[in-house]
């Protein structure tokens, strides 16, 4: 850095970007900080779990049986004997696993889809949205549980599809962002430097278009550990010897007569998970001041 | 007596952030069948003032401090909600800035237009349909009946106006208030719009309180002007005292920004820095197979040097044409050529460089920068890119820039929603000055400021083109702002060029009748 | 008007034929047919079923003999319930899901459009948060967990509402129309604040209040037509979103409606039972989507007049 460089710079009192401001409004936001650090909590165990987890996955103790709470075993043990909080643990690796990777998927197709519509335009554009248009009209959840059938439960293939459904919103919030941020002065002024467009792309468009789509996918992701632990709980998802919280809910609810617990405390972890996911995507909303992203 | 008189009146805004003091002891009346115009800039609490009277302002976050307001021998500001409301729309009518956001538009016309009978108990349906017909006619709609059974997106602005007009008149009140009723109109509309509500007022005898921002349209309706300014008022009496003898430093300072200066002399032999020959941009549509012709054969030079101004309403193709020229809109057929060079035919790489040598002011200083970038990479970004200057100078050049267009050199790192419009209208224009163009298209550059704002940015404009050498298109609505600063005068309507010639040959005696209407519709003769 | 409608049937047909599609060549390309996991049938007796079921066909003969079928309106034959065809087991199903779903929809919209509204009149206020706190409540519970907490706790512990069946005995249809609509409810909720809110903040409000108009009537005449659009927008996807659910429900509360039946066909891999409750399921969405689509623009007289006039 030159002399005269850092002399402006010295001189320059420091702006506040919009990322600051909607850092600074977010942080106060109660729900959405204890949001955050729930799920931060929850990621963490998940990825700890081999090594924190009290019994191993396949410990089972058949003499011992269904047990209410207790010092052992913190949230009791299933009918096999097993620890109910290792079950848990190890189902919402999946469970979370599957939140973030099919949303992911989701994100990557959505994303470079609805961009690419978006700012080519034209027949491009309205043929790549009329496809969009047609998959929407499917009825994707009744496709999923046909799939299932059809190729056995795989959880690979259980990613994908959800990826699959998710990502038509996903590329219909970006094209409409795009399209309205090339409509944008600002965006008219860069192409009136000669800027070239993947400048403009790169520079102009993507970060002022991050804001909806950070939202969305945290929005996205509940919805998506829904889809599972919804297909899990027909029987139509994830399969044993591997577990997720739709299966253990699904266990829970056939002998909860008897054992509650086992009911209740996996709904618990599912229910705090999707909670704090919604509750730090709507203080995103409302922090990245984006407007009718989702409802 | 007085019809309305304001004592003492403070009205805050209480947040979180603090309390804000929006209205402070602000005194004012209107007098029984006369007009009373409250002038000020945005956040001069002209607004407040009038909607507070009303019990319009949310409480919270706004709160009344202090005051009275006597209406017809009740002070409006102790009664209870449920006795305003039956005030509001009977005795005390109002219209507002935005005709096009103003009604209702999922229910039809005629709904809207006999609420404030049926509400307030005056009249049943039939004889509140008779009576909403007749009004109808009376502020100007063709074919009433029918207008009663359309929806409001069917009608035009202007029109629009004419109805919100209508649905104030309808309770025959005493007291109208009028915010900004013309702001969002043509400058024909606008005339015409005036002049109803003063034909109105002086046919039914009822008082009006006008606010506006805009002291040429104020002084030709009001008997009265009160100006005020954050908050306060600084000044009031009759037009005549307002343009004649104005005390405060605030007055004068409005009074001399309302653009009057002589249009600059035309020099001769200049050559033509940019030609457009038989120019057309047609835009598809999509409820019709016609294309919209935004810009419809229109041959256009300017000389190198001079300021074109390029006047027209809404509609008429002028941004339309500014864009098409800089290839930032495709045009449809037609020919551009600037210094000689095809701009249709270039291919990327001359195009570039062709884009170096001109650029574009845009209107609304609130969406031509982009939000997540500094000053400072605002104005790198064109600098660079031409290779305008080499990185180790980059400082010095951006440091000259901000000098050049009255930024303080602190604001460098600055994002731009940290500046207010005027400031961000200079950075705007920074970064079209940046690659040192000798074009620059500026599409109505100052309609967004405010009256003492706009002629702080018209100045700089003048001053930088003088000392850069620049030519322009200066693209506006306001035959006020070109006079000021235009040498030759083009007059666009509907896409076709009705006129174009010396500043003040157009100004003095206009040849098209398009044209001589419009010089007849700018607001402001009485007074000037 | 018309013109949207058939411009709307237009883009519905394509994507009935995909489904058709796609769900006979995905069923029939499935692993394992339908009479391999029957053991003690002879090979003759195997072939004998396969003919009678058109299995022995190529398969873009069976493709096309199945469209002649349905556009006759033939589901075919129930490969798993000899004897009954699909259309048989549908009508039966039907009606039980069909006044599932309307009880849920009712509910839901309720429910949901008071809760919703009444948070739009007050916002960030308690009259807005804690119908809010509720339906965030009602979007994080599922339906899988739901309904066996309500079972657990009304059913069970209080022992005030039957635990299953449907019509059978008093009151036993309030559980799973509460656990079926909850979600929605909570849904339709936030869409109808978020709409009421918008529309409470246009200009053309403020005009109503200047006219002196009481609060209620602002909010009914003025902003309720626009503020429920996204709702009425929402019904349609809300509809399809029923259906899966009633899959879940009736299983909990054994209702012998139309979702158990997929779900067990989708165990028993009753081929022909899937594929026909695929088609005739998503040609109900594709319809209800239509409708409420067409609601909604009929709904906005700009799109209404621009159709009529058949511009």
């Amino acid at each position: 850095m030159n002399t005269e460089q850092t002399a402006l710079l010295v001189e320059a009192e420091d702006g506040a970007s919009l990322w600051h401001d909607a850092w600074l409004r977010l942080k106060k936001n109660r729900a959405a900080v204890t949001g955050g650090v729930v799920l931060t909590m929850m990621v963490v165990l998940a990825i700890l779990t081999p090594w924190i987890a009290p019994y191993g996955y396949e410990a089972q103790n058949l003499d011992l049986g269904a047990t209410p709470p207790s010092a052992a075993h913190w949230l009791g043990t299933d009918i096999f004997g097993r620890d109910l909080l290792t079950q848990i643990l190890y189902g919402g690796r999946i469970s979370l696993a599957v939140g973030f990777i099919a949303t992911a998927v989701a994100l990557v197709i959505g994303v470079t889809w609805g961009a690419v519509a978006g700012y080519v335009g034209g027949r491009i554009d309205s043929i790549m949205m009329r496809f969009v248009d047609i998959l929407y009209a499917l009825p994707f959840m009744i496709f999923i549980i046909l799939l299932m059938v059809v190729f056995g439960r795989n959880i690979l293939l259980l990613f994908l599809a959800i990826g699959a459904v998710e990502w038509l919103t996903m590329a219909r919030i970006m094209r409409t962002q795009v399209q309205s941020l090339r409509q944008q002065e600002f965006v008219e002024a860069a192409v009136s430097l000669g800027l070239p467009p993947s400048a403009i792309i790169l520079k102009h468009i993507i970060p002022n278009a991050l804001g909806p789509i950070i939202v969305y996918t945290t929005l996205t992701i509940p919805s998506v550990m829904l889809l599972e632990a919804f297909l899990s709980f027909l029987g139509l998802g994830i399969q044993p010897p591997q577990t997720s919280w739709g299966l253990l809910i699904s266990y829970g609810a056939e002998t909860m007569e008897e054992y509650p617990w086992l009911l209740i405390f996996p709904g618990l972890a599912l229910t705090i998970t999707l909670f704090s996911l919604n509750f730090l995507g709507d203080g995103l909303r409302d922090a990245l001041d984006v407007r009718g992203s989702k409802d | 007596m007085s019809l309305l008189n304001v004592n003492d009146l403070s009205v805050s805004f209480v947040t979180r952030n603090g309390t804000t003091e929006a209205v402070k002891n602000v005194n004012f009346t209107v007098e029984p069948k006369s007009i009373t115009g409250i002038i000020g800039e945005s956040g001069s609490g002209k607004s407040v003032s009038c909607y507070a009277l009303l019990g319009l302002i949310p409480q919270p976050p706004g709160r009344i401090d202090s005051g009275t307001a006597e209406f017809n021998g009740r002070d409006l500001l102790a009664l209870s909600q449920r006795e305003l409301r039956s005030i509001r729309g009977s005795d005390v009518a109002m219209i507002f800035q935005d005709p096009m956001t103003c009604l209702n538009p999922y229910m039809r016309i005629g709904e809207q237009l006999v609420e404030p009978l049926l509400v307030h108990g005056v009249a049943n349906k039939e004889a509140a349909t008779l009576r909403a017909i007749e009004l109808l006619d009376e502020v100007g709609i063709q074919n009433p009946e029918a207008a009663m059974r359309a929806y409001p997106f069917e009608f035009s602005g202007g029109m629009r106006q004419r109805v919100m007009i209508a649905m104030a008149l309808i309770t025959e009140p005493k007291l109208l208030i009028a915010d900004e009723p013309t702001t969002a109109l043509d400058v024909t509309i606008q005339a015409q719009i005036l002049r109803l509500i003063k034909s109105l007022q002086e046919k039914r005898d009822i008082g009006v309180l006008f606010i506006s921002h805009d002291l040429a349209v104020v002084s030709d309706i009001a008997d009265h002007i009160v100006v005020m300014e954050k908050g306060l008022v600084v000044e009031q009496g009759t037009p005549a005292d307002i343009f004649t003898n104005a005390q405060h430093p605030y007055t004068q300072k409005l009074l001399a920004a309302i653009p009057n200066g002589a249009p600059p002399e035309p020099e001769n032999g200049r050559d033509t820095l940019i030609t457009a020959s038989n120019l057309k941009t047609y835009f598809t549509s999509e409820n019709s197979d016609e294309p919209v012709k935004a810009v419809d054969d229109v041959s256009l030079s300017i000389q190198r040097g001079e300021v074109l101004g390029l006047v027209g309403e809404s509609g008429s193709g002028k941004s339309t044409f500014g864009r098409s020229l800089l290839r930032l809109t495709p045009i449809t057929d037609g020919q551009i050529s600037f210094d000689g060079i095809d701009v249709g035919g270039l291919d990327r790489n001359n195009l570039k460089a062709l884009r170096r040598r001109m650029q574009m002011i845009f209107q609304d200083p609130y969406a031509s920068l982009n939000p997540r970038m500094t000053v400072y990479d605002t104005l790198t970004e064109p600098l660079l890119l031409h290779k305008i200057v080499a990185r180790a100078g980059l400082d010095a050049a951006i440091r000259e820039l901000m000098d050049n267009v009255g930024l303080a050199r602190g604001f460098a790192k600055k994002y731009p929603h940290e500046f207010s419009g005027g400031q961000r209208q200079r950075i705007a224009i920074g970064r079209a000055l940046a690659t040192k163009p000798e074009f620059i298209v500026a599409d109505e550059p100052v309609s967004a400021l405010d009256v003492t704002i706009q002629a702080q940015i018209l100045d700089l404009l003048k001053d930088l083109k003088d000392e850069c050498g620049l030519t322009m298109l200066f693209v506006s609505h306001d035959l006020a702002v070109i006079r000021q600063i235009a040498d030759r005068v083009a007059v666009l309507y509907r896409g076709k060029l009705e006129e174009v010639g010396n500043t003040s040959n157009v100004f003095n005696s206009p040849q098209s009748d398009y044209t001589q209407r419009l010089l007849a519709a700018i607001p402001g003769k009485s007074a000037a | 008007m018309l013109r949207f409608i058939f411009w709307r049937l237009l883009q519905a047909i394509p994507v009935i034929f995909v489904v058709i599609t796609a769900t006979f060549f995905l069923v029939r390309s499935a692993p394992g047919g339908p009479f391999d996991s029957e053991k003690a049938v002879l090979p003759e007796v195997k072939r004998a079923l396969e003919a009678q079921y058109k299995l022995d066909l190529p398969l873009h003969e069976q493709y096309i003999a199945y469209l002649g079928d349905l556009s006759n309106g033939n589901l075919g034959p129930s490969f798993k319930y000899p004897g009954r065809s699909v259309n048989e087991i549908l009508g039966s199903g039907l009606p039980v899901t069909a006044e599932l779903g309307l009880y849920a929809l009712s509910f839901a919209l309720l429910i949901g459009v008071l809760a919703g509204v009444f948070a739009a009149l007050r916002p960030n206020t308690r009259q807005d948060y804690i119908p809010m706190g509720m339906a965030m409540i009602g979007i994080c519970m599922p339906s899988f967990l739901l309904g066996p907490l309500l079972l657990l706790i009304f059913g069970i512990y209080l022992d005030w509402l039957p635990i299953a069946g449907w019509g059978d005995l008093p009151g036993d249809k309030i559980l799973p129309s509460i656990t079926l609509g909850s979600a929605y409810a909570a849904y339709i909720a936030r869409l109808s604040r978020a709409g009421m809110l918008e529309i409470l903040s246009q200009d053309y409000i403020r005009t109503a209040r200047a006219k002196g108009l009481p609060e209620w009537r602002v909010v009914i005449q003025h902003a309720l037509r626009g503020g429920l659009i996204p709702v009425i927008a929402f019904l349609g996807p809300a509809f399809a979103g029923l259906l899966a659910g009633s899959f879940v429900v009736e299983t909990i509360f054994q209702i012998p409606g139309l979702g158990r039946f997929y779900v067990q066909a989708a165990f028993n891999r009753d081929y022909t039972m899937i594929l026909g409750t695929t088609v005739f399921l998503s040609t109900l969405i594709v319809f209800f989507n239509l409708i409420s689509d067409v609601i909604a623009a009929w709904l906005n007289p700009r799109l209404r007049a621009q159709f009529k006039g058949g511009a």
